[in-house]
């Protein structure tokens, strides 16, 4: 086999050497045509039925095993639909009559009982016609011979994909992944967001070439460079395991400074905290030496369940949290549905524009329940901690009010029942919508913090949607026009005596991070496996210089401009006079 | 042949873990078995069938009927009802 370099985006750090596993999530052709053998036909679904059966009891063990039964029961569900006599009898009876195939008849099967489903009216059991499709799906590509579409994993494996979305990953077991690899996303794709998370390789956005990789080829993931090299020579592979054992090495250095703070060789001082999104991340974050966490992720909690978590499960898992977190501070984020993170029990109808839609703030601020019920628990588990609240995607001051309100409403609520709530409460607001920024002033006004998200601030400010790879290369948050929002925000903020935070991606890139800090930076929030990297990156920078690097850095044209000034230490020399230069 | 009028009392009603527990169970016996959704007039089905099971729909507060008919009906019937009436074994 010849070698092949494929190129993509550099979405996490790392290097990996292993065999791939394709997640092929398309849909499946089924071809119809006439048979003249109807029990020959019939054999092949029950031996497609049986290696079904065989796979979900393997998954049903394994999911036992590593999350707990409640996760199991889904697959015991579906094993008890493969055993259903009704599947079997309808589609053979199918098959004995009209002389069909057995792919077009157990689809035939399928769709019509799904679609009894899909009209039931209780959504506990409409959601059942996915389960149904699903045990359809696998049973089709046993038929047809095709790798499952399921990341069933069995052994350690680089995931090579389309694009993958949280639903497609919440039961992955992690143990199991070396690096992922996709044909579309950018930089802030959920699949870019998962591998910082789990502190492993990431390369986006390869191209539909990706997708000619098989299952059990050989790869190499080089998540700096974002290069996937397919059966790689041994040279290469040398060579590479060279460069991962040095990072490993300078990783170890890392983590053993960890503990130390991030302080400039001149003495300035900033907070390096965490993005987490479930209770492994807040474990992992003060293992990585986290001095808090800046961005909780509240969607893990809604994500794998027909209903949405009631207070009670809410209270447990936020006290979990703090608990572990002690009195170090703790920023939750509340419920961020919508855009590319739809949720089974919201019934979020199909939008043009999800991401300029019904999400976020938007969604609580029309569903009362839904959003007090999460404000209670937090506001219940609050005592003896250092919790502080924010919204996200806010765009108005109204909106800010009015989601105020609602904290006001569910204090008091909490306060009847007898229960205690922390005196003092932070909140703040995600500014991710250019609209706050140009308000700025305002907003400081009546918050106490801001915490900058690039990661929309960047897709709005653009126009350019952040799962789209055909627009990607308007998708780098170290752009000068996002870094004077920052630089503004951040002068608004001080100016009223607020902290500044950034929670997107760039607060972990290296190039960023020395203007980040200059423009005066109060937090880093990042994923905690870079927590090390990042403190010691810091640690090496002195404020003064940075200060100069991030005025120069603002008055450049482009984001290549400001990561060759930050690499070279130069501006590039510019064709037009820069008659606007901001100077302080 | 033998019957049992029976609400539905656990929160989830006849859906994903409760109708897997009552299908596993029915599956233990030789009797046949059937459901019928009262409330809903949905039914009868096997109750060895989970996809039948499902389709009836059961909710919190529906009644329904089982049917039994065979050797083991009487122990049948005790297991079924007595899965019901623990609400499944679900905690609230």
């Amino acid at each position: 086999m010849n070698m092949q370099t494929l190129v993509g985006i550099p979405a996490s750090s790392g290097i990996a050497i292993g065999q791939a596993y394709c997640f092929l999530n398309t849909e499946i052709q089924v071809h119809r045509y006439i048979i003249t053998d109807p029990l020959s036909e019939t054999n092949r679904l029950l031996l497609a039925l049986a290696r079904a059966r065989e796979q979900l009891v393997q998954i049903r063990e394994q999911a036992k095993a590593q999350v707990g039964e409640d996760e199991a029961a889904i697959f015991e569900a579906q094993i008890l639909f493969l055993e259903d006599s009704i599947l079997l009898d309808t589609t053979t009876n199918d098959i004995a009559s009209s002389y069909i195939n057995t792919e077009a008849a157990w689809s035939d099967t399928i769709d019509a009982l799904a679609k009894k489903f899909d009209v039931m009216t209780d959504e506990l059991f409409r959601a059942r016609a996915a389960d149904i499709r699903d045990v359809g799906k696998r049973v089709l590509r046993e038929l047809l011979g095709q790798n499952n579409n399921s990341l069933d994993l069995i052994k350690p494996s680089i995931i090579v994909a389309c694009d993958l979305a949280p639903s497609d990953t919440v039961r992955l077991d992690k143990k199991l992944v070396l690096a992922f690899c996709t044909a579309e996303g950018g930089p802030t794709s959920h699949t870019a967001i998962l591998a910082k998370a789990m502190g492993l390789p990431a390369v986006v956005g390869l191209g539909s070439a990706l997708l000619d990789i098989k299952t059990g080829d050989p790869l190499t993931v080089d998540g700096e460079r974002g290069q996937v090299i397919v059966h790689p020579d041994e040279s290469t592979c040398k060579a590479l395991s060279k460069r991962k054992k040095e990072i490993d090495q300078q990783i170890k250095v890392d983590m053993r400074m960890s503990e130390s703070p991030a302080q400039t060789v001149d003495g300035h001082r900033v907070e390096v905290v965490a993005n987490v999104g479930s209770l492994d991340d807040a474990v992992s974050t003060l293992d990585n030496g986290g001095e808090g966490i800046g961005l909780l992720r509240t969607e893990f909690l809604y994500l794998d369940s027909q209903n949405a978590p009631t207070e009670e499960n809410q209270l447990e898992i936020y006290q979990a949290m703090l608990d572990a977190m002690g009195n170090r501070p703790v920023v939750v984020r509340t419920l961020d549905a919508g855009g590319d993170k739809n949720l089974p029990f919201l019934e979020l109808s199909h939008e043009a524009n999800p991401f300029l839609g019904w999400r976020a703030i938007r969604i609580c601020l029309d569903k009362p329940d839904l959003f007090k019920t999460q404000l209670r628990a937090l506001l219940r588990a609050s005592p003896g901690h250092n919790l502080r609240i924010m919204f996200p995607m806010i765009a108005t001051l109204d909106e800010l009010r009015r989601a105020k309100t609602f904290i006001s409403e569910a204090r008091n609520e909490v306060l009847a029942t007898g229960q205690a709530v922390a005196e003092e409460i932070q909140i703040g607001i995600m500014v991710e919508i250019p609209s706050v920024v140009v308000l700025a002033e305002h907003f400081a006004r009546e918050v106490d913090f801001f915490s900058i998200g690039t990661n929309d601030l960047t897709q709005y400010t653009f126009a350019a949607e952040r799962t789209n790879d055909k627009v990607a290369h308007l998708g780098d948050a170290c752009h000068p026009a996002i870094l004077r929002q920052i630089g503004r925000v951040i002068q608004v903020g001080h100016d009223a005596g607020i902290w500044v935070g950034v929670c997107g991606e760039l607060a972990g890139d290296p190039d960023a991070i020395p203007i980040l800090l200059g423009l005066g930076l109060d937090e880093f929030s990042i994923a905690p496996p870079s927590i090390p990297k990042v403190k010691a990156i810091i640690r090496r920078l002195s404020m003064t210089d940075s200060r100069t690097l991030a005025i120069d850095a603002l008055n450049l044209e482009s984001a290549d401009d400001v990561r060759q000034l930050v690499h070279t230490g130069v501006p590039r020399v510019s064709n037009h006079d820069s008659t606007h230069k901001i100077t302080s | 042949m033998i019957a049992e009028n029976i609400k539905i009392l656990n929160k989830q009603g006849l859906h994903a873990r409760p109708a897997a527990t009552f299908v596993q169970t029915a599956k233990k016996f030789q009797s046949k078995i059937t459901v019928y959704n009262v409330t809903k007039r949905n039914g009868p089905v096997d109750a060895k069938n989970i996809l039948g099971i499902l389709s009836l729909g059961v909710m919190l507060g529906d009644d329904i009927t089982l049917n039994f008919e065979g050797i083991d009906a009487e122990q049948a019937l005790k297991a079924m009802c007595d899965l019901i009436k623990s609400n499944f074994g679900e905690s609230d």
